[in-house]
């Protein structure tokens, strides 16, 4: 038993994870830099200086330099906490496709959103962040419920049917309860996407508590995630109790998931992008899988938002449109490198 | 064993009895639907007046609601309804699978997405997009087929890589609609889920051509279909070519279901709801080609009279069938769960 120790006495690094610690950061900065940079407006370095460095200058390519700082903030977090609610997910349900996009989970969170916007004349950021988790949570859990009936337990396929029909039918009625309200698809529009956009450091205040609530639980369960890789039996016998690490797990992927959706819009493929890169690098030890992640996970969305800059100029092309993109063909990889009887 | 001989003989002519009867049955229904669609609106017709209009005759009035309005809104939808069952059936037969549907597996968003494109980029005419939409059914199915074949072929597989080639063509539909600035709902709502609002009697001649010429080619290969259900041992024994079988049939049902989907968009769950409806009905015992595009027709048309006329708003048909097709997914999903079939 001595290898499945999981005192955090033990910790052993996986090999590379210092060195992809520092590529990451060094890609953080890139990232960040780019952000300030590109843009559907070209900025003089002076105004890039100005708006960085000298608060008082209020000429508009500072302000826009101002205004893509947040922006950027904002994506960061946002892909920092979709990525780590990746890696939960993935943890919680033993499979390697689980993503808060392809379980539906953000669908559920939009259509909360939607009736609290339809029936309760909701506005505020402030108030439908809980909308969201709720709807987060409750999606998630019908969902693994039924992609989890019968013998074989929870495997992919099973749960990204189960996600897939469960998406179908909540953005059905996301669309029915929209139709008849004008003022309610201008104010939802920019969810149908996905898009970091709408940063501002109020949202950013708002998210925060979230992502750091969502981090901590995240760390805390991650050792018991790790005895639950092994299976449930083992981790059974290792003193884990496996429904109450996996709820506890799974509300801080939705605390972090719904928070992000709820500000930004339904974001696919993040999370299982990110971890999964992260996977194949380090090994499958959750422990150092959750801060590359969030790294991984932070840069891609950044960067996403960056090209969605570029390639929509004048306008913008909505970030949640890229990373379906981009994210998609790794689902479509995992599945033709997975073992039959794995799926 | 006489006796036994008799017996099963009786019980098939009974089932075929029962095959013949349900499927009347179902025409009958479809066509009063069709008929439906034409008398009600702003203002309702009377039979005869629709009749009238119909052999050429001058209504007042309702020679313009019935001839250019409803009448191309029913006819897209009885063809596009009829395509989706039957094309939707030949898969589901053919992979033996009711979740290996070509709206689960992207083939109808592949249609889709090449109709946008050459409507938003190329601006092309009607012959162009109907082209266009054939190629890319054919090459999404193309590039899923090649995808899971890989190692070992499991239908799973294939139903995962058709998942993500969806999500993939409905992010790159998004960017198209905003490339064309018409970010308004309604027209993202038909390239993703399909409506009937707005049609026009031109746009659906390539559809009801290759409707009536592909229907007796699918019927005919379809015999054959039902030999391949056994399985692909057994129907090469029985002396089916299955290579040649399954391209024809493949061919034959992207070519009507990219039609459908360039006329009115890939109308939400209604091709794999028909088949397994069809299966309830009338059994397996038949291939059920007709049956499910009966069922086909009827779901499309009902679902756009309730869209259009059971709410105070008008929704468009796409939104209806899947409020009601996902929970039939669901509820198939469940049970197919339980059996531990996947």
């Amino acid at each position: 038993m001595g290898d499945v120790q999981v005192t955090k006495r033990q910790i052993i690094l996986p090999k590379h994870f210092w060195k992809v610690a520092i590529l990451l950061s060094l890609l953080l900065l890139v990232t960040i830099a780019a952000s300030f940079i590109f843009g559907s407006r070209t900025i003089s370095m002076a105004g890039l200086m100005d708006g960085l460095f000298h608060p008082d200058v209020t000429s508009h390519e500072a302000s826009v330099i101002r205004q893509r700082i947040v922006r950027t903030i904002f994506s960061l977090l946002c892909g920092a906490a979709l990525g780590v609610a990746g890696a939960l997910m993935q943890a919680v349900t033993r499979n390697p496709i689980a993503d808060p996009s392809i379980l539906g989970v953000n669908t559920g969170a939009s259509l909360f959103v939607v009736c609290g916007i339809a029936f309760f004349n909701i506005s505020t950021a402030n108030e439908y962040i809980w909308l969201a988790i709720a709807g987060a949570f409750i999606t998630a859990i019908f969902v693994f419920t039924i992609g989890s009936l019968g013998a074989s337990g929870a495997t992919p396929l099973k749960l990204v049917l189960a996600g897939a029909a469960t998406s179908a039918i909540l953005s059905s009625l996301v669309t029915a309860i929209m139709i008849p309200r004008t003022n309610v698809m201008d104010e939802f529009r920019f969810w149908q996407v996905g898009s970091v956009g709408s940063g501002s450091w109020d949202n950013i205040l708002l998210f925060l508590p979230f992502l750091i609530v969502g981090i901590v639980i995240a760390l805390l369960t991650a050792p018991a995630l790790n005895a639950l890789a092994l299976g449930d039996e083992v981790a059974t016998g290792l003193g884990v109790n496996t429904v109450t690490i996996r709820l506890f797990a799974a509300v801080g992927a939705v605390l972090l998931c719904g928070a992000a959706t709820a500000l930004a819009g339904p974001i696919g493929f993040i999370g299982l992008l990110a971890t999964h890169v992260v996977r194949l690098v380090i090994g499958p030890d959750i422990r150092f899988i959750l801060p590359l992640s969030a790294l991984t996970g932070a840069i891609i969305l950044t960067i996403a938002d960056v090209c969605g800059r570029l390639l929509g100029s004048p306008g913008e092309l909505e970030v949640g449109i890229l990373t379906a993109f981009i994210g998609a063909p790794i689902l479509i990889l995992i599945t033709m490198k997975a073992k039959m009887r794995a799926l | 064993m006489n006796n036994t001989m008799l017996h099963i003989q009786q019980s098939r002519q009974k089932r075929k009895r029962r095959y013949i009867a349900i499927t009347s049955l179902l025409a009958c229904i479809a066509l009063l639907l069709c008929g439906t669609m034409l008398m009600l609106g702003n203002t309702i017709y009377p039979v005869r007046d629709v009749v009238r209009v119909l052999l050429g005759h001058d209504v007042d009035g309702a020679n313009f609601a019935i001839g250019t309005i409803r009448l191309p809104r029913m006819l897209a939808g009885a063809f596009a309804g009829f395509a989706f069952g039957v094309g939707g059936y030949v898969f589901q037969t053919m992979l033996r699978n009711p979740l290996a549907n070509p709206n689960v597996i992207g083939i109808t968003a592949g249609s889709s997405a090449a109709a946008v494109f050459c409507i938003v980029v190329l601006q092309a005419s009607n012959t162009v997009i109907s082209i266009a939409s054939v190629v890319g059914g054919l090459a999404t199915v193309l590039i899923i087929y090649v995808l899971a074949k890989g190692a070992s072929f499991s239908i799973g597989r294939l139903i995962l890589i058709g998942i993500g080639i969806q999500a993939m063509l409905n992010a790159f539909i998004s960017y198209l609609m905003l490339l064309a600035n018409t970010h308004d709902i309604p027209t993202a709502l038909r390239w993703l889920s399909g409506s009937l609002n707005g049609m026009k009697l031109e746009s659906t001649y390539p559809l009801i051509i290759a409707v009536i010429i592909m229907t007796p080619l699918l019927l005919y290969f379809s015999k054959r279909l039902s030999m391949l259900e056994l399985g692909e041992q057994a129907a090469t024994s029985l002396g089916v070519d299955t290579n040649r079988t399954r391209i024809v049939l493949i061919v034959g049902a992207v070519i009507i279901l990219a039609l459908a989907t360039a006329t009115t968009g890939p109308i939400a769950f209604v091709a794999f709801l028909a088949g397994p409806i069809a299966q309830r009905l009338v059994g397996s015992d038949f291939s059920n080609v007709l049956p499910a595009g009966l069922i086909g027709i009827i779901l499309v048309l009902a679902a756009d009279l309730i869209g259009q006329f059971a709410f105070s708003v008008r929704y468009p048909v796409g939104v209806i069938t899947g409020i009601i097709g996902a929970p039939y997914l669901i509820y198939l999903l469940i049970r197919i769960n339980r059996k531990g079939d996947l």
